[in-house]
């Protein structure tokens, strides 16, 4: 008996690809990037999960990009699959050192001093002309273990791609929040003291799920910086992080299908407000933001579930 | 031994700049616990209104002198209404909302701010050097320094001064020491903690203001200054230690002399000092050099 | 008595000036039920919370079945086979009665944490039943702990602290906050929950009443010290202990 959830998961994505054939090439664009941006929002439902909002997931959305994009120059390569496993590796890795640091701390030390971390990584960026300081540099078209598509269809196989790791990125998630391990968040967002005197470290507990949350925001960078073509130190920026957290709020950490929702509607929106009137984007940002605070702390999966519970 | 002098006049300069930048955001947290990105807004503001006053007062040919008190005004002309709007209209609202929450509330502010910057100034940017100029230079021993780069650093000690008298000496200063201390305690012993809060987060955002105020003449008011300063003064408050104003000195001291150092010697590392300053602090005391003792839970 | 499973010895503690614990000694042997009784401030859960490893002691050394634990966090000593109850109950409150016995046996169990199969087991929802059975709360088991009656928490709390199967419980006021007419049944619960169990336990209580039926052996604390030791017959009799405990001295009219 498969659980509800995960039959979701089996049947959205193969929809989600299939719509990629059929959509128009900006509603592709446009999905894409709110994959990338759920990625990392479903790394911070995790933590959000276990009471941490970090501030500074930027970090590993630019580390997991500038990675990749500096091995493929390197080794001369264009394969999607080794910027992602190249790229990927050393989110973890950093976020393994990260995390034990930032494992520490809780509440606002815990969201600024990951804020922080970024901003040390964006001034590097900065810094470093050999990466392209503040233009950053372009990435080669991606190819796929030997497959390279022509022209047309480059868009649309990123766009598979993206939307096959976003279904198992949230399989994988949803199945380890059900895990023991998982479950700990809450205890954890509820009673630390509880869970060491069970026998649980909430120190390990929460280094693990720092190193989830940057694998998958690595991930998010290398699928975003792909679709672009571009990288630059912007993707660390703290305002970046600060979209990241938006979404989080917005989607609300009731299911793993929530960061895709809020993911969307967030690019929706963007595109919207940035085409139309740019210079109250910010205003607009904010506005929602503070809404979504006051009238809606669930997120908008909240409103979801309430709906449901109304109809019922 | 001139390098040295030099790297403690430099160190000293931005050490004062910080403290007075940081001090608004310290004191607002020590007392309500909030951590106000807005701060950041403060700042950007009284620089805008400081540069738009100091560029009216320059169209016609006046003495240089009075323009300080420009500075000042444009201060507490940002601060007072902005400070009580904020606080009054939107912030009394969230209080019993968790830390982390109310920081994202004040950086939802921040946001609609820097478009409304945008609408209100626009996107070229303003300059007020007059009165940095007016002052020109002073001489030590064989150095020569921005006078008004040294004026900061009288500045900051009045102000620290002025801040620490205020919350030694005068009943409401000795009140809010007592929030600070415990918030819950004081409102049963009759304090009326709103109206606390209130002065407390106007007068944070004066100095916020003031900080921007005075960066004015040194800098082109630009869309965007206000981002920098926020990480910054958190980095120094952290130092310190939040809710410690002689922390935010310490903080400031610290970071102001390792940056003069590193761009003197070391000009690679310059933007990182502040955050290699705060990590190996953390490392020692991870919640500060001032921090306050946790009470015991079980 | 046989081999002792707790040895405390010159156990000292001291925050700033204030000294909480002097020279605290004590063997306790296995299949004990001691009580422990005080004033409030007399160092009763300062001791519990150094020997459960949540303070260091300034000085001393507590050993566990041969093995020294004075400098172990609650994990290892929970590890070691040491569970505790709390004053304030330290439950989960925003999860269900269920829910909070599932974490608890989701860690304990061995292999669960590291497993990827579901919390959520039939094999270990019954197991969750059980153990709320043996307490008499599994009729709450579907409700949120945060509204449920002081008492309900409390077993739940002890429940909790029993998941891992310890040898050692220490007992932190477990009927405190609790009406006189209830005490005896919760009581009544806990110990013949945990007798079934053979454990040893230690428990601090201000209840005379409760501690002369329960416990086999009183430990009395003033001041940070032990000031007496023994059956309850004696040490309740014990004129400093009547002095600094019961406070009888101070009302000789009242008997």
């Amino acid at each position: 008996m498969m659980d509800r959830t995960l039959l979701a998961v089996a049947v959205a994505t193969p929809l989600l690809v299939g719509a990629g054939f059929v959509m128009p090439s900006w509603a592709v664009f446009l999905v894409s990037a709110a994959m990338a941006k759920a990625l990392v929002v479903l790394g911070l439902l995790v933590l959000l999960r276990t009471g941490l909002i970090p501030f500074g997931q930027a970090l590993f959305f630019a580390l997991g990009a500038y990675a990749a994009g500096m091995a493929l120059e390197a080794l001369h390569a264009t394969d999607a699959f080794l910027a992602l496993a190249i790229g990927t590796l050393l989110s973890v890795v950093v976020a393994a050192a990260l995390g034990a640091l930032l494992a520490r701390y809780r509440d606002i030390f815990f969201a600024m001093l990951s804020m922080a971390f970024s901003m040390i990584l964006y001034g590097l960026l900065v810094k470093t002309a050999s990466l392209g300081g503040t233009d950053g540099f372009n990435l080669p078209s991606p190819t796929y273990l030997g497959y390279a598509p022509h022209r047309g269809a480059a868009e649309t196989a990123l766009y598979v791609l993206s939307a096959v790791l976003l279904g198992l990125a949230m399989a994988l998630v949803h199945l380890y929040l059900a895990s023991p391990r998982g479950r700990l968040a809450e205890a954890i967002r509820d009673n630390e003291i509880r869970v060491e005197y069970l026998g649980a470290s909430v120190r390990g507990a929460i280094c693990v799920k720092f190193v989830i949350a940057g694998a998958l925001a690595g991930v998010g960078g290398i699928l975003s910086a792909l679709s672009v073509g571009h990288i630059d130190p912007g993707m660390a920026y703290w305002t970046s992080s600060g979209e990241f957290v938006f979404v989080t709020l917005l989607a609300g950490a009731g299911s793993v299908f929530a960061p895709f929702v809020g993911s969307l509607v967030f690019e929706t929106v963007r595109s919207f407000a940035v085409q139309y009137s740019p210079q109250t984007w910010q205003m607009t940002l904010g506005t929602v933001l503070l809404l979504v605070i006051v009238f809606l702390p669930g997120g908008l999966w909240s409103l979801a579930a309430r709906l449901r519970r109304a109809r019922a | 031994m001139l390098l040295a002098s030099v790297i403690a006049v430099d160190g000293l300069i931005y050490a004062s700049w910080l403290f007075i930048v940081a001090l608004g955001l310290t004191l607002v947290f020590g007392v309500m616990n909030i951590l106000n990105v807005a701060h950041g807004s403060f700042y950007a503001i009284g620089a805008y209104t400081a540069a738009t006053l100091v560029g009216v007062y320059f169209a016609a040919d006046r003495p240089a002198a009075p323009a300080f008190l420009l500075l000042f005004l444009a201060a507490v002309a940002a601060g007072i209404p902005l400070g009580a709007l904020i606080e009054r209209g939107l912030l009394r609202f969230m209080y019993g909302r968790d830390p982390v929450i109310l920081v994202l509330v004040t950086y939802s502010v921040f946001l609609v701010f820097e478009d409304l910057i945008l609408l209100v100034w626009g996107t070229d940017p303003y300059f007020a050097s007059q009165p940095s100029t007016a002052l020109g230079q002073t001489d030590l021993g064989v150095l020569s320094f921005s006078t008004y780069d040294l004026s900061l650093i009288l500045v900051a000690a009045v102000t620290g001064g002025v801040l620490w008298y205020a919350l030694a000496r005068t009943r409401t200063g000795r009140i809010l020491r007592a929030v600070i201390h415990d918030r819950e305690m004081s409102a049963a012993m009759g304090v009326n903690v709103g109206r606390m809060f209130t002065i407390t987060f106007i007068v944070g955002a004066v100095l916020g203001a003031f900080g921007g105020a005075l960066t004015a003449p040194i800098i082109s008011v630009a869309p965007g200054i206000g981002v920098e300063i926020i990480v910054l003064a958190f980095a120094v408050v952290v130092i310190g230690g939040l809710g410690s104003i002689p922390g935010a000195l310490v903080g400031a001291l610290l970071v102001g002399l390792s940056r003069a150092a590193a761009v003197h010697l070391l000009p690679q590392v310059e933007l990182f000092t502040i955050y290699g300053v705060m990590t190996l602090v953390l490392l020692a005391r991870p919640y500060g050099l001032f921090a306050r003792a946790q009470a015991r839970r079980i | 008595m046989s081999e002792p499973i707790l040895v405390v010895e010159g156990l000292e503690k001291s925050f700033g000036g204030v000294a909480a614990a002097r020279d605290i000694n004590l063997r306790l042997g296995e299949g004990e039920v001691v009580g422990v009784i005080g004033a409030n401030g007399a160092g009763k859960t300062t001791f519990v919370n150094m020997v459960t490893g949540y303070l260091k002691p300034s000085a001393g050394t507590i050993r566990f079945r041969g093995r020294d634990i004075t400098r172990l966090g609650p994990r290892e000593v929970t590890g070691a086979g040491i569970c505790r109850s709390f004053q304030v109950p330290q439950v989960f409150g925003s999860m269900s009665v269920h829910d909070n016995v599932m974490i608890a046996l989701g860690i304990a169990e061995k292999g669960a944490l590291a497993s990827w199969r579901p919390l959520e087991t039939g094999e270990r929802a019954r197991r969750a039943t059980a153990l709320l059975e043996r307490y008499g709360i599994a009729s709450s088991a579907g409700r949120e702990v945060r509204l449920l009656p002081q008492g309900v928490r409390k077993l739940l709390d002890v429940a909790m602290a029993t998941v891992s199967d310890p040898e050692l419980l220490m007992l932190d006021e477990p009927t405190s906050g609790i009406s006189t007419e209830e005490k005896n049944d919760i009581m009544d619960r806990l110990m013949s929950a945990l007798r079934a169990g053979r454990k040893t336990v230690l428990f601090v209580e201000h209840d005379m009443a409760v501690v002369a039926r329960y416990a086999g052996r009183v430990l009395a604390f003033y001041d940070g010290r032990i000031i007496a030791d023994g059956p309850p017959s004696t040490v309740l009799a014990d004129a400093d202990v009547r002095r600094h405990v019961v406070g009888e001295a101070l009302h000789p009219h009242a008997a």
